[in-house]
């Protein structure tokens, strides 16, 4: 039987050098006869296991391949009628080399609905969508009534895969409420938040499922117009996303009268310009209209008056992703999944202090110690587990202590964090939490677009205290002064970015209070990350004077005599961590 | 790119509609094509659209991906997104900072290279992240910065 080849193609893996093994492939297929491969090699989206990279797949077989470089490929087609190649195979947490993807404990546990394309098909070809399935739902929803389509999009009760997780049936059936000439159907595709890349991998690896549902979504509320508004930053979504609409309109799934129907739409992308704020719909709007990207106040919602004050409907590149899956195997199906108040499955960015990062789909309600100790594959190094990240920038910290909490919607949000656009950040004891806080506040008093005082000023403070915190100079009476600035800005700021800008404060409050009174009282950071309060050393008995220190230190802070013990000068030293990472005996101590 | 290969900034316009919500459009590739947005480039523009001056410079001052000043040949972008901080982004920008004697946001006397940190490029699984020209850079360890850097200049050396 033929085999197939798909090398990963995104972003990961491209930085680590697939286009390379693709190149290598076609250049040794085209000189060897004897083996029987089906015409090309399938250039794919992102499979998630980035840091694994480049990885390459072999069908029917389903043998998968990690870190090929360019020198493996004879290997790879040699063996394609014998054996694997054992080495490039995933070694599991009991040292296993394993074959296929249910084996891996990364892959095993995970279930893909909005990742159900990508990474095995090729992206820039919609004779592979459509022959996956692709564009049924859009046929569906088509011979149904616009009643009908949102009827199933309320029974699979999904909701919006952005952060606010509003329900989409809901936010639909609003907007076909409105009666107007003219109504307007958008995708947000300007994903932000840091730490989290589901949106960038889908658009790059499967964008007509997102078309898809974005054309579906349009005929449920009756729009003839859309636009995909997309991070400039990410290059390779806004090309495939352009060839799915040319493609998607040579077809006629775009433009008039699609598929036989009466039904007339098309969409184009607009680039975002690189504000945090514009993920904020209102603001998202302000800049499709070609004005400052800044939110209003909504009393009036974006469903009865949106971009150019016409009934408009944004949905996130996730949610819109799982629409077509809805309307082929019907709401029921995808209700099955998740739990009571949060339907089906979420893409989890699974990055940070974890031995296997990457992006994972999970059906909603899996506890968190299982994304970090089942998938993630625990903590790296033998150091201890502090806390996961949830959320982004408007989310929060949750301590060890609820690990066993099952993740949905609504249980982050009570204990002070909030599901966001589904960044885990996992933390170890290395990680000090008054700087977490203080990163998450310069961000946000950065991309805080100034209209309202309480997140513009209130911010700026928050950060003032926080640096003193984190530079021993803080006071004990700072804290209640940081908690009174964050539940202002969390009850008095205009747009969700102000108002949730306190979450990474008040919960590391919370939590961690006692790591920032250490900060204050003892003037000492417990993670030892905080560069005011750190000092290195040189254990005398560890150090083998060999010198590579001194050699590496970028302000000659350590000096010493060979096959001595050297000494690292305090007041030259600027603690850049050179030494510690260079030195072979461990012998560079963090006090 | 050599000076006579530039576009000149109306055959820019002229492939947009004359209609305000094509303004950061345009911006994004003024910027794109010259490297920063001169006045002369937003009074052009502000003819064209009908729209004040001071509303496009408002935009241009108000989205990242936008600079009034020019920027190096080379842009250092190093990621500071979460993920890349908590595993030391702090340090490897600051060694950029070393190696090249300049603030981020900031552009060498040669015009050769800046440095900007940005909030997550979205490569997480490979964090810490340098982006040196259009080439990622990912799990970019303490005292690989400086290698990053003078492998870039060579290259641009050769270039030349």
């Amino acid at each position: 039987m033929s085999k197939e080849i798909l090398v990963c193609c995104g972003t990961g893996c491209l930085a680590k050098g697939s286009q390379f093994v693709v190149d290598e492939f076609r250049e040794k297929l085209g000189e060897r006869k004897d083996i029987r491969v089906i015409s090309d090699v399938k250039k794919v989206g992102c499979n998630g296991f980035c840091e694994n990279g480049p990885i390459v797949t072999i069908l029917p077989d389903h043998i998968t391949y990690y870190k090929v470089s360019p020198k493996d490929v004879e290997e790879i087609l040699d063996s394609l009628e014998d054996t694997p190649v054992e080495r490039l195979l995933y070694q599991d947490d009991q040292g296993k080399r394993v074959r296929s993807r249910e084996e891996n404990p990364f892959y095993a546990p995970q279930h893909k609905i909005a990742l159900r394309h990508t990474g095995m098909i090729d992206p820039g070809n919609i004779e592979e969508y459509i022959k996956a399935g692709g564009y049924i739902g859009l046929q569906n929803a088509l011979e149904a009534s616009q009643d009908a389509v949102i009827r199933q999009v309320e029974i699979s009760g999904i909701r919006g895969r952005g952060g606010g997780g509003f329900p989409t049936g809901k936010k639909w059936r609003s907007c076909l409420e409105v009666s107007s000439d003219m109504k307007y159907m958008l995708c947000n595709g300007d994903e932000g938040d840091p730490g989290a890349f589901m949106d960038r991998s889908i658009m790059e690896g499967d964008p007509h499922s997102v078309l898809e549902g974005l054309i579906i979504g349009a005929y449920a509320i009756g729009s003839r117009q859309g636009y995909l508004y997309i991070r400039d930053e990410y290059g390779l979504a806004l090309h495939h996303m352009q060839r799915a609409i040319d493609d998607a309109r040579k077809k006629g799934f775009l433009g008039k009268n699609i598929l036989g129907s009466d039904f007339d739409f098309d969409c184009e992308i607009v680039r975002g310009g690189g504000a945090f704020v514009c993920g904020e719909s209102s603001a998202l709007m302000a800049s499709i209209e070609g004005k400052v990207g800044e939110p209003r106040v909504k009393y009036i919602r974006s469903v009865v008056k949106g971009l150019f004050d016409q009934p408009t409907v944004l949905n996130n590149v996730e949610t819109l992703a799982n629409i077509p899956y809805i309307l082929t195997h019907g709401g029921e199906t995808f209700a099955k999944m998740g739990t009571k108040g949060s339907k089906g499955t979420k893409v989890f960015s699974l990055v940070g202090k974890v031995n296997r990062t990457g992006l994972v789909e999970v059906p909603m309600g899996i506890t968190l110690r299982e994304l970090v100790y089942q998938i993630g594959g625990g903590i790296p190094a033998g150091k201890a587990f502090k806390a996961v990240q949830t959320g982004g920038p408007s989310g929060g910290c949750i301590p060890e202590s609820l690990l066993d909490l099952p993740i949905d919607f609504d249980t982050l949000k009570e204990k002070g964090s909030m599901m966001g656009s589904g960044g885990i950040i996992v933390m170890d004891e290395t990680t000090c939490m008054v700087d977490l806080a203080r990163y998450y506040v310069k961000f946000l008093s950065e991309e805080s677009c100034g209209k309202c005082t309480p997140c513009r000023e209130g911010l700026r403070h928050m950060l003032d205290i926080l640096a003193r915190i984190c530079e021993g100079k803080g006071e004990l009476e700072d804290l209640d002064l940081l908690e009174e600035l964050a539940i202002t800005a969390t009850q008095a700021s205009l747009c969700e970015l102000g108002r949730t800008a306190a979450n990474p404060v008040l919960s590391t409050l919370h939590y961690f209070r006692d790591e920032y009174e250490e900060h204050i009282v003892q003037k000492r950071c417990p993670a030892g990350a905080c560069k005011e309060l750190i000092r290195f050393t040189i254990l005398e008995e560890a150090c083998k004077g060999c010198g590579i220190c001194a050699k590496h230190c970028p302000t000659s802070a350590i000096t010493g005599e060979l096959k001595k013990p050297y000494t690292i000068h305090q007041d030259v030293c600027i603690r850049c961590g050179n030494c510690k990472v260079k030195c072979p005996f461990g012998a560079i101590h963090v006090e | 790119m050599e000076e006579e290969n530039k576009k000149g900034i109306q055959e820019l316009l002229d492939g947009y509609p004359q209609e305000q919500r094509h303004a950061l459009a345009i911006l994004q590739s003024v910027q794109k094509e010259y490297g920063f947005i001169s006045a002369n480039s937003l009074m052009a523009i502000s003819q064209y659209l009908g729209t004040p001056v001071s509303e496009l410079f408002s935009i241009a001052t108000f989205y990242k991906a936008l600079s009034l000043k020019k920027k190096g040949k080379i842009v250092i972008k190093v990621c500071d997104g979460t993920a890349c901080h908590i595993r030391g982004s702090a340090q490897i920008l600051e060694e950029c900072k070393r190696a090249l004697q300049i603030n981020e946001g900031e552009t060498t006397p040669d015009g050769l290279f800046s440095i900007e940190v940005v909030n997550c490029v979205g490569s997480c699984a490979m964090a810490p992240v340098v982006i040196c020209g259009e080439e990622y850079h990912g799990n970019v360890q303490i005292g690989q910065a400086d290698e990053i850097i003078d492998q870039a200049k060579k290259e641009v050396e050769n270039h030349e």
